[in-house]
């Protein structure tokens, strides 16, 4: 991925969905200061550096909340989740791969994206030892 | 440096509800401008006598037009703040501004919402969002659900502790004639409610329900011309860490716990100093983790802090006299009937939920999701 052109910067959400396409979990970073953030915006906040750049993320986190949203029978109810990223920022996503209620903080996860409703989605899966 | 406020120079002469409960045939202008009518009243003034007009509909963006129409206002300053519920509590900050600075005489202050009757759902007006959208995350429930269940990992509260806090909002609610649900409640039937997020179930949520509110505010030494109980503005503070739930740095502390110190620093009181505290209860876990913010707990200890019925009528501390937005009311937006119970608890005379001897209120305001929060201190005249 080349270095988008200064005087535009990123496209938060466009960007976001291409790399997602692509197979790709990235996450912006400010050039200056190195700082990786969440979510996707055209200035990291605080500084307002618009000279960014998007970079691989591991997609290793860790569970820091969860909750089960409880739908009326017969739709499933399913999770939402904080997960921290290696990275430091902290992301709402969801934990596949096990029934919601049974999804812990503290749990391990790696990303995965996955296609639902037509879309890229990116999702998080548990790791062993959690 | 401290931050200056005009500490008890502004005052509320009138605050009144109107449609609390359901408000069949009524639109939201229709009951906020009843709200106005009585609050004004209260202090013998009509709305041409109000220049400075506060207001934050959900569904008009442009309220603060339509709504001096619906009263033939022509206001100097009109305020249109929308932090979400804690709306109010900044518009109370800018009314004591506004008065305290000659540039008006009278600010009315006034909500209206008929989500009930209209169509029993919370509405939104936050826009959608891109990258949490696709989760689905049930709001505000949701973000609430999470911080519950941060709160219950690192600090072992448990849910029998939430529940305590729902069943002391309906127990002030019976003494309530104008709370909306008003039947007996216990922590086994917080528990076998309905799930909704977990660790939420509907009883640890706040209710859907039409009702107005206003607030009438000038100046002190007006103030005393115009009512035997003045409630004065001894201070307002506001702070926002975050919009998003996932944002929040630490979901087990939210800004109240800047909010709270500066409001008080302003007020010149402390914590021991507060006879009624008002408190934004969205949820359940909002009154707990307020109570450790503002600091009437340590952080972590706000499950034990309201076992055994100590913010409930007859506890130590009196919280949500009124029955709270889990018992009493909650059109959307909660921000001003916390201020407006808070206001009358100084007034008093409010029967079975007076607060003997109150003289000194916490009101705090929270918006969206655990993000605005605001806090007010109110006192009787002897206190400023």
């Amino acid at each position: 991925m080349t270095a988008p052109a200064p005087e535009t910067g990123i496209k938060p959400e466009a960007d976001w969905l291409a790399h997602l396409a692509a197979g790709r979990f990235m996450l912006p970073r400010a050039k200056a200061s190195g700082q990786v953030f969440w979510h996707p915006r055209v200035a990291e906040p605080r500084t307002g550096d618009t000279d960014l750049e998007w970079v691989e993320a591991t997609g290793r986190g860790v569970v820091y909340s969860t909750s089960v949203m409880r739908m009326r029978p017969p739709k499933p109810s399913y999770n939402v989740a904080l997960i921290d990223l290696e990275e430091g920022p902290r992301m709402m996503s969801r934990v596949d791969g096990l029934p919601p209620e049974e999804v812990r903080i503290g749990m391990k996860v790696q990303a995965k994206i996955i296609e639902e409703d037509g879309a890229p989605l990116l999702v998080f899966l548990p790791v062993g030892g959690a | 440096m401290a931050e200056t406020f005009p500490r008890g120079r502004t005052a509320i002469v009138g605050a009144a509800t109107h449609g609390m409960g359901e408000a069949h045939g009524f639109d939201a202008m229709d009951i906020a401008v009843h709200a106005s009518v009585k609050a004004l009243k209260q202090a013998g003034l009509t709305p041409a006598d109000c220049d400075g007009l506060w207001i934050g509909l959900p569904q008009d963006y442009i309220s603060g037009l339509s709504f001096a129409q619906q009263l033939g206002l022509h206001p100097k300053v009109t305020g249109n703040n929308r932090t979400g519920g804690s709306a109010f509590m900044t518009h109370v900050a800018e009314a004591a501004l506004a008065l305290d600075a000659g540039i008006i005489d009278t600010a009315l202050i006034a909500y209206g919402s008929v989500q009930r009757t209209a169509s029993g759902k919370l509405q939104s007006s936050a826009r959608p969002d891109a990258f949490e959208g696709p989760y689905k995350p049930v709001l505000p429930v949701a973000a609430y659900a999470l911080a519950a269940a941060r709160h219950m990992h690192q600090y072992g509260t448990t849910p029998e502790q939430l529940a305590e806090v729902a069943v002391a909002a309906r127990d002030w609610a019976k003494l309530n004639p104008d709370a909306f649900m008003r039947e007996d409640l216990s922590v086994a039937d917080v528990l076998g409610a309905r799930r909704v997020a977990d660790p939420l179930g509907v009883r640890d949520c706040c209710l859907v329900t039409d009702g107005a509110a206003a607030i009438v505010m000038t100046r002190a030494d007006r103030a005393r011309d115009l009512t035997a109980t003045p409630v004065h503005v001894l201070g307002t503070a506001a702070a926002t860490f975050h919009m998003n739930i996932s944002m929040m740095p630490d979901l087990t502390v939210s800004a109240a716990s800047e909010s709270g110190p500066r409001a008080l620093a302003q007020a010149g009181v402390g914590l021991s100093d507060i006879d009624v505290v008002a408190l934004y209860d969205a949820f359940t876990i909002n009154t707990i983790l307020f109570l450790e913010d503002l600091g009437f707990c340590p952080k972590g200890e706000g499950g034990r802090f309201v076992e055994g019925g100590r913010i409930a009528p007859g506890g130590a501390l009196p919280v949500n006299t009124n029955g709270g937005g889990l018992s009493c009311v909650h059109p959307g937006m909660y921000g001003l009937f916390v201020l407006v119970e808070a206001a009358q608890q100084i007034m008093g005379g409010l029967g079975d939920r007076q607060v003997p001897g109150a003289k000194i209120a916490l009101a705090h305001g929270n918006g969206g999701f655990l993000s605005s929060q605001v806090t007010t201190i109110l006192g009787a005249p002897d206190t400023v």
